[in-house]
């Protein structure tokens, strides 16, 4: 089945001329028909504009003909681009590429499908959508983690060769974790975010979620790159990340936060990451204990930051220039009061008002300013540790996925599970979720993921570290 | 650190122009007072020298010609997503009277 297979097999069958491009397209299509109304991992597919975009492609180029998936709040011109919410559900089409498309097309690849998340990125379960469910392709009543949960659910379910998602406390590597992929969400500014809708833009990252390392390292090659559109992309040469897989990892010097080795964490996941780190060691690298001090600021600090950017990046949805317009208002004030409330689901209205009360007046220093202190302090405690080590690894969520529905009246419960993401996108740093075992619940077998960080700008040790640790698997 | 929040949950709603049931208004109003609570737990460290932290990267005030370049989206494809449209431009309620 093509569609269950890696991008790096698939290029080496295309370029053998043992299949072509609309191949691949027809079978991951046929995927999809056959398993997306259980999994409810896409929310549309064009398969036409895919299969005209396929028989065109240029199989020479190093992404040419793979179809990639992309998670519903990147836009890609002329579809639909809903963010899982009902404000841009009803007849949005994007008047343009954003510019990781942009790169993905000057690679070859083709974008095809659209893919399900939390509605704007806000949560970690997918179940915040307000445009269906999606479960998780090892346990059907489970959840499949998230916001990127579609995208997770697509590439473990083998209903897409890889896909794009964004992270912003862990939106990428949490579902990668919790369905058994690889997710990597890159240095803040490796990835254009032109035409990514906005969450909180100064933790905001797009990134690739695979069924290899080396697939992850592939697409960052070519997703990569300075753009002038977005003023906090980075403006620093891509490196060739393909070289940095199959390096041995005699040497690396990995850091266990003792922070993140307490109570908490589910036994069955502790002991897939303890054996994980005994992998490690046997494949040479050196493993230390580090302190970062101040990780119990994370979750705190984040929920401060992430609504107070997300109620003002919200406000431009107002019903006039796109998305939903209320029927039943009078007045212009009456019609950004309607058209919001109708559009806007629970979990987004409740990130707002927590963010505009953040930012309100009277609470600007006492929340606002201390929660961007704070952030210094997590960043420096990055800091500090990359001193002694070159990579620093964890869990990527306390959990396994939970049952559909199991966190939903207790939003603070779900918003503590991102505990060992959250500070990585506080500090700006790259950040990969590799699968390393499994833990087993009533009778099923659920996926654990080890994360993996690296200094700024290094995916490249993240890389040969996950890479190498996929070939003990 | 306020000790309890004085939350306000009608005056918040309509800095954000979002109107709330009362059923919403006292849910949002509960969760709101969970969520600041845990919050709090900023306030048991000392960051009075602390320097604040916008975002991760040193990156800062990047500036362009002022041009477009010639790639502005077309006009028709833009306004083909607004909710109500005419000779051009958007079209909003009546706002002078």
């Amino acid at each position: 089945m093509l569609a269950a297979s890696s991008i790096v097999e698939l290029r080496k069958r295309l370029l053998a001329r043992e299949i072509s491009p609309r191949d691949i397209v027809l079978d991951v299509s046929k995927a999809i028909e056959e398993r997306n109304h259980e999994l409810g991992a896409y929310l549309s597919w064009d398969v036409e504009a895919a299969l005209t975009e396929a028989d065109s492609a240029d199989i020479q180029a190093p992404l040419g003909g793979i179809p990639l998936a992309v998670k519903d709040n990147i836009n890609v011109s002329g579809q639909p681009c809903t963010c899982g919410s009902r404000i841009l559900g009803e007849n949005y089409r994007a008047p343009y590429d954003a510019g990781v498309i942009q790169r993905m097309r000057q690679g070859g690849g083709v974008p095809f499908g659209r893919l399900n998340m939390d509605e704007f990125a806000m949560g970690s379960s997918t179940e915040n959508s307000a445009l269906g469910i999606t479960r998780n392709p090892r346990d059907l009543s489970r959840v499949p983690g998230g916001s990127s949960g579609g995208s997770a659910a697509a590439v473990a379910g083998n209903l897409a060769i890889a896909a794009l998602g964004s992270d912003t406390g862990g939106s990428i590597r949490q579902p990668a974790a919790l369905c058994g992929c690889v997710g990597i969400k890159p240095t803040y500014g490796r990835i254009s975010r032109y035409g990514l809708v906005a969450f909180a833009s100064s933790l905001d990252q797009i990134g690739p979620l695979t069924r290899t390392v080396e697939d992850a390292a592939l697409l960052l090659n070519h997703l990569c790159g300075h753009d002038r559109h977005d003023s906090t992309s980075l403006n620093v040469e891509t490196p060739d990340f393909m070289s940095a897989v199959g390096r041995d990892i005699k040497g690396v010097r990995v850091g266990l936060p003792k922070e993140y080795f307490i109570s908490g964490t589910h036994p069955g996941v502790a002991a897939a990451v303890q054996a994980a780190i005994r992998q490690l060691e046997s494949l040479g690298a050196i493993i230390e204990e580090i302190s970062l001090p101040h990780t119990e600021l994370g979750v705190a600090t984040y929920y401060v930051l992430a609504p107070a950017e997300a109620s003002a990046n919200l406000a431009r949805f107002d019903g006039v220039r796109y998305g939903h317009r209320s029927d039943r208002a009078g007045d212009l004030l009456e019609q950004y009061m309607l058209s919001r409330s109708e559009g806007f689901g629970p979990e987004v209205r409740r990130r707002i008002l927590l963010g505009t009360y953040v930012l309100s007046s009277g609470y600007y220093d006492a929340y606002y300013i201390r929660a961007q202190k704070a952030r210094t302090l997590i960043r420096g405690d990055f800091i500090e540790a990359f001193k002694k080590v070159d990579v620093i690894v964890s869990p990527t969520s306390p959990m396994p996925a939970h049952k559909l529905g199991e966190l939903k009246e207790n939003p603070l419960a779900a918003y503590l599970e991102d505990v060992f993401t959250i500070p990585v996108n506080l500090a700006g740093l790259p950040g990969v979720s590799v699968p390393c075992g499994d833990v087993v619940l009533d009778g099923v077998s659920l996926p654990v993921g080890l994360q993996i960080v690296g200094k700024a700008l290094d995916e490249s040790t993240l890389l040969q570290v996950a890479h190498a640790f996929e070939q003990t698997r | 650190m306020p000790e309890s929040h004085q939350i306000d949950i009608h005056h918040i709603a309509r800095l954000a122009r979002l109107q709330l049931t009362e059923e919403e208004a006292l849910q949002y109003h509960a969760q709101l007072e969970g969520i600041l609570s845990y919050i709090d737990t900023l306030s048991r460290y000392e960051l009075g020298e602390v320097e604040p932290t916008a975002h991760a990267m040193p990156v800062f005030d990047v500036i362009r010609e002022d041009e477009t370049g010639g790639q502005s989206l077309d006009k028709d494809a833009v306004l083909c997503n607004a909710p109500k449209s005419t000779a051009g431009q958007f079209q909003i309620p009546k706002v002078i009277e």
